[in-house]
């Protein structure tokens, strides 16, 4: 278990490239942390220059308070999941466990480590399989023997690299899961890389969002729901996306593509002298205007929407609604649009309404939503002028209090290997 | 398959098979029963012996042969530079093989074009030049002097069956070994030799085959029976009289000298077939 520090990480390739500009991330003793983006942001990257498989160009990292920028892998005492799981296709599974234990010539006896191994196999439920090739695996059962390489070893963090990118999308809600008890129960230090904005917000305690190799915000996912400080966190947190509207403010009154509605004097602040800004309404906060609990409708405002395409799901229904987009905030949504690998053909804002809505493909609504939920952006730097930090901070507080006690709770449950787990309790409540 | 063609295709398949068979091995067929024909028989026109004798073998193997001083020593010599070179070859070449499939150095484009260039290079252009220099060094008629061009022979195209080999196997799997806590070294004998045995044994075998098979160095670079190899040996076979071809005792060699080869290959067809193709296709 160790705490990792990244100070102002750069990389830059031979020819010039900057893969990462400056990263500075504080991973405490425990925590699992997650870095997201969408592809070329250089979350593998920073995954690799932490366990030390790429050379660190400029900054520091430290694993335990030490800086190990010129240590080599082996030394660093870290465990990496791969995301075609490297499994050595010669070795048994039992075999490919054990392997890491077997390098440490004459540290562990041969009793130990079959303990060691089935203890992981135990875990993840690998005991009938012990003796098969990876050849002969499912690729679940392949991505839980490279978790058991990985937690063989006692190592003080642990890094995945999109472990979960090669499976179906069943198997990778069931991974999500064993992957957050393990992690759990086995209190290490965990780095997470993924594109998948799911993961991030499922698994982590602390999400990193990344961008071309800068960092925009880390913190709780519910801090990034909820409190996003760019446009681009805005756009990349949440299923499905935030939508994002031209705004025309004049005095305290916005018009919006659906309406003009009065400001809350909060956002009113936050506008500022600005006369044009983009707005940001997640598809929750819409609703059927016929289904709206009456006791909070007044809190609202209503507006008739032409509906284009519904898609109704069972539990929710999405409507589409098509509207002009303003020419000067068009670019900038366009260029967000692309760097979230969307692929931007009609402007339309999604609802997402209450599947008992009776809403459907062509239809003319009453849509109710709440201005209060509103985030106001810049149209230029896409700064979220309505980021409140201390509401951020106390999210995070919160969250490190529930993660906390999380820990404590699992650790009380599990039946304790003697020596490594009670350490790691121990660890936990200093 | 069978079934998918129709009787008049599988007739006429039949019988392509069977002229492409004929004429292939024919020649191999003819040799082996002219090595079991006595002396006065080798002109008798039949393609079996009409009588079968083991006299040529035992010219070129009994004590007391005519020819056996002649025909051992020079397998034996065939053997022993055979396997060195080969030895050495596969040696060098898993370690070039190794660096050129995962590093990218300075000049890496050069020694696979080289290799390639020398494995083209015709033989015989160079072997008066180096018929002189090995007689001024003194290495001409020694083992290392017929080892060092065999060399030349077998590093190219080991180089590259092997680079491609290791090119197969994926990265990431030595970098989960050091992440897993093992030097370069023990990376490479751990993971990376197991799974490229297959690799460097097919790779053996054909550097094997092309020493064996060298007649040019062999007959140019050597003199006497210290280092001469067998297809050399095979022209210096005398007959019991001047005006007597050896052909009988030249069969026998042919077909001793062949055995151990055809062995070799129908044992380990496969892994020669893949070696050759490995990397021709994406796995």
């Amino acid at each position: 278990m160790a705490s990792i520090t990244l100070k102002n990480i750069v990389k830059k390739y031979g020819d010039g490239f900057p893969a990462v500009k400056g990263v500075s991330i504080d991973i405490a003793d425990g925590e699992f942390v997650i870095l997201v983006g969408p592809s070329g942001c250089g979350k593998s990257t920073l995954l690799r220059m932490i366990v030390g498989l790429e050379d660190i160009t400029s900054g520091d990292l430290l694993i335990d308070g030490q800086r190990v920028n010129e240590k080599a892998p082996r030394d660093r005492d870290l465990a990496m999941v791969f995301q075609n799981y490297a499994l050595y296709p010669h070795l048994t599974v039992g075999e490919n466990i054990a392997f890491p234990l077997r390098l440490t010539k004459g540290k562990f006896s041969d009793a130990e480590i079959r303990e060691k191994v089935e203890y992981a196999a135990d875990l993840l439920e690998l005991r009938e399989h012990l003796d098969r090739k990876p050849a002969n695996l499912s690729g679940g059962q392949r991505q839980r023997v490279a978790m058991g390489r990985a937690i063989v070893r006692d190592a003080k963090a642990f890094l995945f690299d999109e472990p979960l990118s090669n499976l179906d999308a069943k198997l990778r809600g069931q991974m999500r899961t064993e992957i957050a008890r393990l992690q759990r129960r086995l209190a290490t230090t965990t780095v997470y890389v993924t594109h998948d904005q799911t993961e991030a917000m499922t698994l982590g305690d602390r999400v990193a969002v990344l961008r071309k190799g800068e960092l925009q915000q880390l913190a709780s996912p519910r801090a990034l729901y909820e409190q996003p400080v760019n446009l681009f966190v805005a756009g990349f947190i949440g299923s499905p996306p935030m939508n994002f509207l031209p705004g025309q403010v004049s005095g305290s009154s916005m018009e919006l593509p659906f309406g003009t509605f009065e400001l809350p004097d909060r956002l009113v602040e936050a506008v500022g002298d600005r006369e044009l800004v983009i707005v940001g309404l997640r598809p929750e906060h819409f609703e059927d205007a016929r289904l709206v609990d009456p006791t909070k409708k007044d809190r609202g405002r209503t507006f008739d929407a032409q509906i284009d395409v519904t898609e109704w799901l069972g539990a929710e229904l999405y409507a589409y609604v098509p509207f002009e987009m303003h020419a000067s905030v068009a670019a900038k949504l366009e260029e967000l649009d692309r760097e979230l690998d969307g692929e931007g053909l009609r402007t339309q804002f999604v609802v997402a309404l209450d599947s008992a809505s009776r809403v459907r493909d062509g239809d003319t609504t009453e849509l109710w939503f709440d201005p209060d939920k509103m985030m106001i952006f810049d149209p230029e730097t896409g700064e979220n002028l309505t980021h409140d930090q201390d509401e951020v901070d106390r999210l995070d507080r919160e969250n490190e209090e529930d993660r906390r006690a999380s820990l404590e709770r699992a650790q009380a449950q599990s039946e304790g290997r003697t020596g490594g787990r009670s350490e790691g309790q121990a660890r936990q409540s200093a | 398959m069978g079934s998918v063609l129709s009787t008049r295709a599988r007739v006429w398949w039949a019988v392509i098979t069977v002229v492409v068979l004929v004429g292939a091995l024919f020649p191999v067929l003819s040799i082996l029963m002219t090595s079991f024909k006595g002396p006065s028989e080798i002109n008798s026109g039949t393609f079996l012996p009409p009588q079968w004798s083991t006299d040529n073998y035992e010219q070129i193997l009994a004590t007391g042969g005519s020819a056996q001083e002649l025909f051992l020593s020079a397998l034996r010599n065939s053997v022993g530079i055979s396997l060195i070179a080969t030895v050495i070859a596969v040696v060098l070449a898993t370690l070039a093989a190794y660096a050129i499939a995962r590093l990218n150095f300075p000049g890496k484009r050069l020694i696979l074009t080289t290799a390639l260039g020398v494995s083209i290079f015709p033989v015989v252009s160079i072997v008066t030049p180096l018929f002189n220099l090995w007689r001024n060094i003194g290495l001409y008629d020694t083992w290392p002097g017929l080892i060092i061009p065999y060399l030349s022979l077998t590093l190219p195209i080991s180089i590259w069956t092997l680079a491609a080999f290791f090119r197969q196997i994926p990265w990431e799997l030595e970098q989960a070994a050091q992440v897993d806590g093992a030097t370069p070294w023990q990376a490479f004998r751990k993971v990376i030799v197991p799974l490229a045995a297959p690799g460097v044994f097919t790779t053996a075998l054909i550097a094997f085959f092309i020493a064996w098979n060298d007649f040019i160095y062999g007959i140019s670079l050597t003199s006497t029976s210290a280092a001469r190899p067998v297809p050399a040996a095979l022209a210096f076979f005398t007959g019991a009289s001047y005006f007597e071809e050896p052909t009988g005792a030249i069969s026998a060699a042919a077909v001793v000298v062949t055995i151990p080869v055809v062995i070799l290959v129908v044992l380990f067809q496969r892994q020669i077939v893949s070696g050759l193709t490995q990397g021709a296709v994406k796995g």
